[in-house]
């Protein structure tokens, strides 16, 4: 392990590396701060970038970067503007905006990169402890339970997508697996659903679908529905300084919330927004009367609770991503699926195999905290006035960046009016509340999936797998529970508000 | 019906072309000492349609009560969204697909972002037309020098 950790300290200090992780971080504060454009949206503009520099450890390096650059610019246009630039900064404007509103803008900005800090590399430190232990004993899984631990991680994805919504995510993540298996397999050279056309044989571009699932229809609905500028003006920001004794009452809040945060982020389907809102409701719940009466008329300690917990929750989701290969969220499948384009498959292998993309990744995060620290609490006033730009000029160059993506890819112009097409079909399923990443999550996991459950078929001729192995088939009931639990106490809700016309 | 189940009954038509096709149609192709082997090339899809077709037909059937609107915009007020503008941007990204390769990544990208702004209401000419080229301009080095990806730059009967 040390050997790999000094590894990984020689790939990410040298000079590329850390330009990556500076140019990652700048690229996520700048463009997580705007109003309605999520990390995935950024990430997937920001993959074939990323896939045609050809080095793994650098691609996944800058992406990391963006992911958690968003979500620390995300919480600058919380607090100055009440007008999250991502879903997992929404808590932080419940007393973030009430700060600055007071005149104390420049000090609950601080807070924010100090609780921020704080929980990426505390999040980094359990990482650092938890993945080598993770991976090895993914090492004793056999295909049999590669499978069932990915039908888990599907159902947890979908059970996690809120109540009434369990099934619109299991039949995204079926819709994902079925897009998969367009093209020729890896176990049977058989072309498969490609009716025909040459262009389908290889398959579906992830890219491409990346592209259209997230990126388009954000931008679609900044068109369609501009947010509104914010209820805030934009506070002048001065007095960046806290003192000790803040400093003293957000410590513990900072300690609790990494650690709940990075175990709320491991698991799947349950990213930063989930752990923002349960890290401010749980700081809530616990603080003394006095304190409770602040909450969400300016607390600092309920501003350092859901941005600790929100950067822990992002390097937690590194977790399944690095040891098992299974991406919890939206964000880790499009790093997925970067990996796999630079062929590198994440894995319990991977720590072994190349040790220096894993501990490369892992040591770039804490520089990339210090980088975000160093680099945001002198330059955020001036950061924060790209927050002006108008959409008038931003919105075509999304849709072009969006375009260009697709375009660099695969160097082809049919593959641009696919990705209109599928782009179209993901607005019209985004109306009607269905979610988009178990879509995506589908589709990376599909090929994977698929080789795992028929490995286990011709091992066991045939489905006996999943008596023969006691582990399979505990995994497999685990996750028909997942999947059965939230349905019942929707089914149950249902019941209760009978007589209550039920919508259209 | 509400947009939600209308959208199930798309994705079931779907699942039932995808299972017709995974049950009826792929097996013949298959190589006789393939039919010996216990998982066949079209054993995950039969799975997959069948999970797709249940799935949808609980969605569209009403069984999960759909409480939340998670996504903030409703498509009940569509008509008072700027719908125009937003049809507009997609004939223009098709239009930018068509035109790409035969009239070149320059005017062809410079034209895409100059229209895009006008679309969205932008009147400020002087600033919007350096701010295109340069842009343009930039992107294309980057693409063309740093990535090392061929790029058209001119139009086809310019040369190059």
């Amino acid at each position: 392990m040390l050997e790999g950790i000094l590894l990984g300290l020689q790939t990410a200090f040298s000079v590329q590396m850390l330009i990556m992780v500076i140019g990652g971080c700048l690229i996520g504060t700048f463009i997580g701060m705007l109003p309605g454009l999520g990390p995935m949206s950024i990430i997937a503009i920001m993959i074939p970038v990323a896939i045609s520099m050809g080095d793994p450890a650098a691609a996944i390096i800058l992406l990391a970067g963006v992911y958690y650059g968003a979500i620390f610019g995300g919480s600058t246009s919380s607090i100055l503007l009440n007008a999250p630039g991502v879903a997992g900064t929404v808590a932080t404007s419940f007393d973030g905006y009430p700060l600055a509103k007071k005149g104390k803008a420049g000090k609950a900005l601080t807070v924010a990169a100090i609780a921020s800090f704080c929980g990426g590399t505390l999040g980094a430190v359990l990482l650092m402890v938890f993945a080598p232990a993770l991976s090895s004993v993914a090492l004793l899984f056999h295909s049999a339970e590669y499978f069932a631990l990915m039908v888990v991680g599907l159902s947890a994805i979908a059970a996690f997508a809120g109540t009434g919504q369990v099934a619109k995510a299991l039949l995204m993540t079926v819709v994902g697996l079925m897009l998969g298996t367009v093209g020729e397999g890896t176990m049977f050279s058989l072309p498969r659903f490609t009716m025909g056309i040459m262009d389908l044989q290889s398959g579906l571009s992830f890219v491409t679908l990346a592209m259209a699932m997230f990126a388009l229809p954000e931008a679609l609905f900044l068109v369609l529905n501009p947010p509104k500028p914010g209820t805030g003006k934009g506070e002048e920001i001065k007095e960046l300084r806290i003192t000790r004794q803040e400093a003293k009452s957000i410590a513990p809040v900072i300690g609790r919330q990494s650690i709940q945060g990075f175990f709320i982020g491991v698991l799947p389907g349950a990213g930063a927004t989930i752990a923002s809102f349960l890290g401010y409701a749980v700081e809530r719940n616990i603080a003394s009367k006095d304190e409770q009466k602040e909450f969400g008329k300016g607390s600092i300690k309920g501003l350092a609770a859901p941005e600790t917990a929100n950067n822990a929750a992002c390097t937690g989701s590194f977790v399944p991503l690095l040891t098992l290969g299974i991406p919890g969220s939206g964000t880790t499948a499009i790093l997925l699926g970067a990996l796999i384009a630079l062929n590198v498959t994440p894995g319990p292998r991977l720590m072994l195999d190349e040790p220096q993309i894993f501990w490369a990744v892992i040591i770039s995060m804490y520089i990339g905290n210090i980088v975000l620290l160093v680099l945001n609490l002198p330059l955020i006033p001036y950061i924060a006035k790209i927050l002006t730009i108008p959409r008038n000029f931003l919105i075509p160059y999304i849709l072009f960046f969006t375009l260009m993506g697709a375009y660099i890819g695969q160097n082809n112009a049919t593959e641009l009016l696919i990705l209109i097409g599928f782009g179209v079909c993901a607005t019209a399923l985004k109306f009607a509340d269905y979610p988009l990443a178990p879509l995506l999550i589908g589709f990376i996991l599909g090929a994977m999936l698929e080789d795992n459950f028929a490995r286990s078929m011709q091992l066991y001729d045939g489905v006996a797998f999943i008596t023969a192995r006691p582990m399979t088939m505990v995994l497999l009931c685990v996750a028909v529970l997942l999947v059965l639990l939230p349905s019942l106490r929707a089914k149950q809700a249902k019941i209760k508000s009978k007589g209550i016309a039920d919508g259209d | 019906m509400s947009l939600d189940r209308w959208i199930a009954l798309i994705l079931l038509g779907f699942c039932v072309v995808y299972g017709y096709t995974s049950w009826f149609i792929m097996d013949a192709s298959l190589a006789p000492f393939m039919k010996r082997n216990p998982i066949w090339p079209s054993t995950f899809p039969k799975i997959l349609s069948v999970l797709g077709i249940v799935l949808s037909s609980i969605i569209l059937l009403g069984f999960e009560r759909n409480v939340s609107n998670t996504t903030g915009i409703d498509y009940r007020r569509l008509h008072e969204y700027k719908l125009g503008q937003a049809v507009l941007l997609l004939l223009l990204m098709v239009l930018y697909a068509l035109v790409l390769r035969p009239v070149g990544f320059i005017f062809s990208t410079s034209l895409f972002l100059i229209l895009g702004s006008v679309i969205l209401g932008e009147r400020k000419w002087l600033l919007m037309l350096p701010i295109a080229i340069i842009s343009t301009l930039f992107v294309w080095y980057l693409v063309q020098v740093v990535l090392g990806i061929y790029m058209r730059p001119l139009p086809v009967w310019i040369g190059i």
